[in-house]
């Protein structure tokens, strides 16, 4: 056996990967419940590959067979309404997972020098992921999959002299129709993943390169042993690893409880619209994307002009690359932070929720103005952390992470 | 090679430059197929022939909606009291005299937007962000308004339009909706798609 290994290990290294990323690589003692997303996050990756696969080996992507190949797949194939289910409900967890992952760096400054690349490899996942997710939505050939398309295609149409053109390069037909499926498919299955797979190979490269932050927003690097490793840090494997398979058996039994119990999750993960085959002459009386796009999909409803509507909404993401220069406050983690900050990241936090929960209503006068208010305390958020990070008034940090 | 073994490096630089250079182009033109394998192709252009629609049973103040080009076309046709109502919305309206010329053929730019001004004819496709509007034809619904005097409402974002389908004001919407070409072959036979015009 060690024969074998050092046979491989004298061609590639496999020790040496082992050691740097898993074995040998020290990462803070004083992680807690916030650090289990990242690893999480891969998992639902890794699932949502699995389940992928075997969907498209059922799947047609041709306009006119599409929406009865998924009615196949839930109804005649063995198993099938398990794989597409687990599929679907993955796609939810997966945006739950990101935004709970998302959320532990704001609180922890894990964006912060010298950590600046791991949060935008970790913006251009997420944006990755909602190209995903919007174009797997499409396959079903439902009424929501060809009205949600249609409105988030058109998006582009508000850029000025180019905007129609550019529609019409996207559908590839002058309405949505068998070109656009086909090509969201190829898209969907090959391209970005593809692309989600080398940007989390990027985003875990340059994690480990400058190392985890934590709780404490303290750098472990700064105090090591005579050996040179960190005295703040353990192995994470076994110590993490273990650690994350908690994690992952805890995450289980909730994902199970929704895929077996509640797989359209009330109809904000399958829409009940799109029970219904698209239909192109006729839009459903009341339209709302799935949950995860909602908030943005209110900033949108809410500014009564097409350009700016759209300019807003993608704002509103555009905006989140920037934190890292955005936040100039040297102090780290929240736990060390002043009140103006946590009280902003609260009122941050629960904006976009509501922001989320408005999307989803019709409109009335009420709505609208609701919309308003959230969407600008939205972009309030960045304004305030910008002007009053520069001299925040921080409490002392510890040289060393606390329990 | 020289004998000296001394690196001419600004000949190199040039020579790794100019094969950089060469190899962007190409790359380039490389990419030219594969983006305009995206545009609509033949079989999409062809598709998308002009219909022909008899409306001599449609009922006054009835939505009747046809397929062209993949697209929901709405025809109505309007009582007099509906045309007299749309003066009235003049005021809050973005283009009340369809001065926006991409949104209608010349022969239904005016006020009515139409050839026959009982006879409304639009694409059912809302200008903001491509929904299909509902047909709204009843007066002050209590959704809508008391001042509303029969229109189209987009359900996804709450653009409004009237019964010519002409945008109100501080809607999402920023243009009318579109007439499309269309003419009469005779009292009652319209159709969609070609007009006398060249086609």
């Amino acid at each position: 056996m060690a024969n074998l290994l050092g046979w491989i290990d004298d061609r590639f290294p496999l020790t040496k990967m082992w050691n740097d990323h898993l074995a040998e690589y020290y990462t803070p003692k004083n992680f807690n419940f916030w650090y289990f997303f990242g690893s999480l996050a891969l998992m639902v990756l890794v699932i949502q590959i699995i389940s992928g696969i075997f969907l498209t080996m059922h799947y047609k992507p041709d306009d006119a067979m599409a929406f009865a190949s998924v009615e196949y797949i839930m109804r005649d194939v063995p198993y099938g309404w398990l794989i597409r289910y687990i599929h679907s409900t993955g796609a939810t967890a997966f945006f739950i997972v990101v935004y709970l992952h998302m959320l532990r760096g704001l609180m922890y400054g894990s964006y912060k020098k010298p950590r600046e690349l791991i949060w935008l490899f970790g913006m251009f996942i997420y944006l990755a992921l909602m190209a995903e997710a919007f174009m797997g939505y499409l396959l079903p050939w439902g009424q929501m999959s060809y009205w949600g398309a249609q409105v988030i295609i058109s998006l582009f149409s508000a850029i000025p002299v180019v905007g129609d053109d550019l529609t019409l390069w996207i559908r590839g037909d002058f309405v949505i129709g068998d070109a656009t499926l086909n090509r969201f498919f190829a898209l969907h299955v090959i391209a970005l993943p593809l692309v989600l797979v080398f940007l989390v190979i990027a985003h875990i490269l340059a994690l480990h390169e400058v190392g985890s932050n934590n709780p404490d927003g303290v750098e472990i690097k700064k105090n090591k042993d005579a050996n040179g490793i960190p005295l703040d840090g353990i192995p994470f494997h076994p110590y993490y690893s273990v650690k994350d398979i908690v994690g992952v058996v805890v995450f289980l039994f909730f994902f199970s409880v929704v895929l077996f119990y509640f797989p359209d999750g009330g109809g904000y993960m399958l829409e009940y619209a799109n029970f219904e085959a698209a239909n192109a002459l006729k839009t459903p009386e009341h339209i709302a994307p799935v949950w995860y796009f909602t908030p943005f999909y209110a900033i949108l409803r809410a500014v009564p002009d097409k350009l700016m509507g759209v300019g807003a909404m993608g704002g509103a993401i555009v905006v989140l690359f920037f934190l890292p220069w955005i936040d100039r406050c040297k102090v780290k983690s929240i736990r060390y932070r002043s009140v103006i900050f946590k009280v902003n990241l609260i009122v941050f936090c629960i904006g976009f929720v509501v922001l989320g929960w408005l999307a989803m209503q019709p409109v009335n006068e009420t709505i609208t103005f609701l919309s308003r208010l959230f969407t600008f305390l939205y972009f309030a958020f960045f304004v305030v952390l910008f002007v009053t990070s520069k001299n925040e008034s921080t409490k002392p940090v510890p040289d060393r992470v606390t329990s | 090679m020289s004998t000296d073994n001394v690196v001419d490096t600004k000949r190199r630089r040039f020579l790794v430059n100019a094969t950089s250079v060469v190899a962007a182009v190409g790359a380039g033109f490389v990419a030219v197929p594969f983006l305009s394998s995206w545009m609509p192709s033949e079989r999409a252009k062809n598709a998308g022939a002009p219909v022909e629609v008899d409306i001599s049973k449609l009922e006054v103040g009835r939505l009747l909606v046809v397929e062209w080009q993949s697209k929901p076309v709405w025809i109505i046709k309007r009582s007099d009291k509906t045309l007299a109502d749309l003066a009235k919305n003049d005021e809050n309206l973005s283009d009340p005299n369809s001065e926006n010329i991409d949104q209608q053929p010349a022969y239904a730019q005016n006020h009515d937007r139409s050839i026959k001004p009982e006879v409304i004819i639009l694409v059912g496709i809302c200008t903001h962000l491509g929904c299909s509007p509902s047909f709204r034809p009843e007066i002050g619904p209590a959704d809508l308004g008391a001042d509303w005097l029969g229109g189209f409402f987009c359900p996804c974002h709450s653009s409004r339009f009237d019964l010519a389908g002409r945008v109100f004001q501080g809607v999402p919407a920023p243009t009318n909706l579109v007439v499309p070409p269309h003419m009469y072959v005779s009292d009652n036979v319209i159709v969609i798609g070609r007009d006398g015009e060249a086609v």
